[in-house]
C-alpha cells in the first residue's frame, strides 16, 4: 500500500523513468547519494524510489545541518546558556537535538533562557532590546546559512554592539563529501548535489570530484521531476563515459555562486583546522568559525566553553544514515525507542534529516513501521 | 531552516536600503537583501529567503513553483512559515 501524494507530474516522471531504465547496463547497479537534507525530503515524499528501476539506488547523505552537531555542542551551548546574564537563541530546528543531559527545551525547564528565532538578524535584535542580557546566537548550517550569520556579525560590529556573540557551528559541504568519498564503506556512482548551498558556492568546488574521483555531480533543484531529470543526466554522463560537474538548477543557482556571499563569509569567519561531526567524527578543516578580527563577538572567546566531546548514544546509528551506508529503517531503534517526537539520533530532529523524512512520509504507517521493526 | 522560501519585493525601505519588505503567501515581513549588493532589488522582483536574507533573485515562474513545493511537504513548511511570522528584524 503507498502512503505517498502522487504528484501533479507523475506522468512526466514515469517518462523520465523510464529513459532512466534505457540507460541501465544489464547486470550493472548505480548508486547516486543525494547529498542534501532537502532532496531527502521530496525523496521520501514522492516515493521516488518507487518510480526508478531497481538498478538504480539513492542513498541519502550528510547535508541535513542539524543532524551533524555532535552532542558536545549541545552540551556546549548550553553551558553557556547556564549563565544567568545569557540570553541563548537558535533555529527551532535545534531545540529538540538531545545533548547528553537533554535538549534545549529540557534546559529550559531547569532555568536557562534558549529562544529560537528566525534569523540571525531577530536575535541581533534581542541584544539591541535587552542591553543588561549577553545575546548569544548558536549558528548552525553549510554555506546556505553562513552568509546570514556573516552579514549579521557584520551588522554587530557596525553598530559597536557589546551584548551579542555567536556560537559559531557552521560546516562546509565539500569536506564532508570528500571524507564519505575516502571511507571504504561505500561504493558510489555520483552524486546530485545540493541546490541551494549551490546558490552560494557554486559549481566549481564540486569539479574534484569529478576530476579526481571521476564521480559525475549534477547539482539539482527540489521539486520530484528535478531530482529525477538530474539522475537522467547522472546515467547519461555514466553512459558516455563522462564525469562532470553539470547545472540541473541553473534558474537559481549561478555557476560562480554568489560571490557577496562568499566575500561576507569570508571577511567573518575562517576555517577551523578540524571539527566533529556527528556520526562521521572529525573531520579537517570542515567548519568555520569567528574569525580573530571578531573575537569580541565570538561566544567560544568571550564565555568559557568546556568543549567536551561526549560519545553518541550506543542505539544511535545516525553516523551510518549521514554516511548513507545503512537506510533509516535499518536502524534497530527506528519507529520504535527513536521517533520525531523522541528522538535519540539528530537525523529524526529536522525535517531534513533521513529518518524523520523516512517516518513521515515513507511507504509505512506508523503501525506498520513498528510491525515490522519490532517483528 | 535549510528551505528557501520565494518572497515577491514590495517595497524597499527608504530608511534601510539594505531591507526589503517582501510578500510570502501573504505574510509581508521585512527581510535583508545585502546579499544581492550589485543587483537590481526592485518592487515585483521575486527573491528566496534563507533565514530573513535574501540569497537570490528567481523569476516568477520559479518562485510559484518552489511554493506550491513547499506547501506540499506540510509541517516542515508550516514551522517555517509561523517562524517568519514571527520574526521582525527592522526593529
Ligand atoms: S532511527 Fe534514530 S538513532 Fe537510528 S539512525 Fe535514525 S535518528 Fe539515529
Amino acid at each position: 500500500m503507498r502512503f505517498v501524494d502522487e504528484f501533479r507530474d507523475a506522468d512526466k516522471a514515469r517518462a523520465l523513468a523510464s529513459k532512466i531504465a534505457g540507460l541501465c547496463e544489464p547486470g550493472r547497479r548505480y548508486k547516486f547519494m543525494e547529498v542534501c537534507g532537502g532532496h531527502t525530503h521530496t525523496i521520501y515524499k514522492h516515493g521516488l524510489e518507487d518510480y526508478l528501476p531497481e538498478q538504480v539506488q539513492l542513498v541519502h547523505g550528510p547535508g541535513c545541518p542539524v543532524c551533524v552537531i555532535p552532542m558536545g555542542r549541545v552540551d556546549d551551548a548550553i553551558h553557556i546558556a547556564r549563565r544567568p546574564e545569557v540570553i541563548m537563541t537558535s533555529f527551532g530546528d535545534m531545540m529538540r537535538v538531545p545533548g547528553s543531559g537533554g535538549n534545549f527545551f529540557d534546559s529550559n525547564a531547569e532555568g536557562t533562557t534558549i529562544r529560537m528565532v528566525y534569523s540571525p538578524l531577530d536575535s541581533l535584535k534581542l541584544a539591541r532590546q535587552n542591553p543588561d542580557k549577553q545575546v548569544v546566537f548558536m549558528a548552525i548550517g553549510f554555506e546556505t546559512t553562513a552568509p546570514s550569520t556573516a552579514m549579521t556579525l557584520l551588522r554587530a560590529a557596525a553598530e559597536g554592539l557589546d551584548n551579542f556573540s555567536v556560537f559559531c557551528n557552521h560546516v562546509t559541504i565539500i569536506p564532508a563529501i570528500k571524507a564519505i568519498l575516502d571511507s571504504p564503506d561505500l561504493r558510489l556512482d555520483g552524486f546530485i548535489g545540493p541546490g541551494h548551498v549551490s546558490t552560494v558556492i557554486g559549481c566549481r568546488p564540486y569539479e574534484f570530484i569529478a576530476g579526481s574521483y571521476g564521480k559525475p555531480v549534477v547539482v539539482a533543484g527540489f521539486e520530484p521531476l528535478d531530482i529525477l531529470q538530474s539522475i537522467y543526466m547522472l546515467m547519461v554522463q555514466l553512459h558516455e563515459g563522462r564525469s562532470e560537474v553539470e547545472n540541473q538548477y541553473s534558474r537559481v543557482v549561478p555557476w560562480q555562486g554568489n560571490p557577496v556571499a562568499l566575500k561576507v563569509i569570508n571577511q567573518t569567519m575562517q576555517l577551523r583546522p578540524y571539527f566533529e561531526w556527528r556520526g562521521l567524527g572529525f573531520i579537517s578543516h570542515s567548519a568555520l568559525r569567528v574569525r580573530d578580527d571578531y573575537a569580541s563577538f565570538d561566544a567560544e572567546a568571550r564565555f568559557e566553553v568546556p568543549g567536551v566531546r561526549v560519545a553518541d548514544p550506543k542505539a544511535c546509528q545516525c553516523g551510518e544514515v549521514l554516511k548513507g551506508v545503512l537506510k533509516p529503517w535499518e536502524c534497530k531503534v527506528f519507529g520504535t525507542a527513536c521517533t520525531p517526537e523522541t528522538p535519540i539520533g539528530t537525523c529524526m530532529v529536522s525535517p531534513e534529516g533521513a529518518c524523520a523524512a523516512y517516518y513521515n512520509f515513507g511507504r509505512f504507517s506508523r503501525k506498520r513501521v513498528q510491525e515490522v521493526t519490532i517483528g | 531552516m535549510c528551505l528557501g522560501i520565494p518572497g515577491e519585493v514590495i517595497e524597499i525601505l527608504t530608511d534601510r536600503p539594505d531591507l526589503a519588505k517582501v510578500d510570502v503567501s501573504g505574510v509581508k515581513r521585512a527581510i535583508n537583501i545585502g546579499l544581492l549588493e550589485g543587483e537590481s532589488v526592485a518592487p515585483g522582483d521575486w527573491v528566496l529567503i534563507h533565514v530573513g536574507f535574501a540569497l537570490s533573485k528567481i523569476d516568477e515562474g520559479e518562485a510559484r513553483a518552489a511554493m506550491e513545493f513547499l506547501e506540499s511537504i506540510g509541517k516542515a513548511y508550516e514551522d517555517e512559515m509561523a517562524a517568519l511570522a514571527a520574526s521582525r528584524i527592522e526593529e
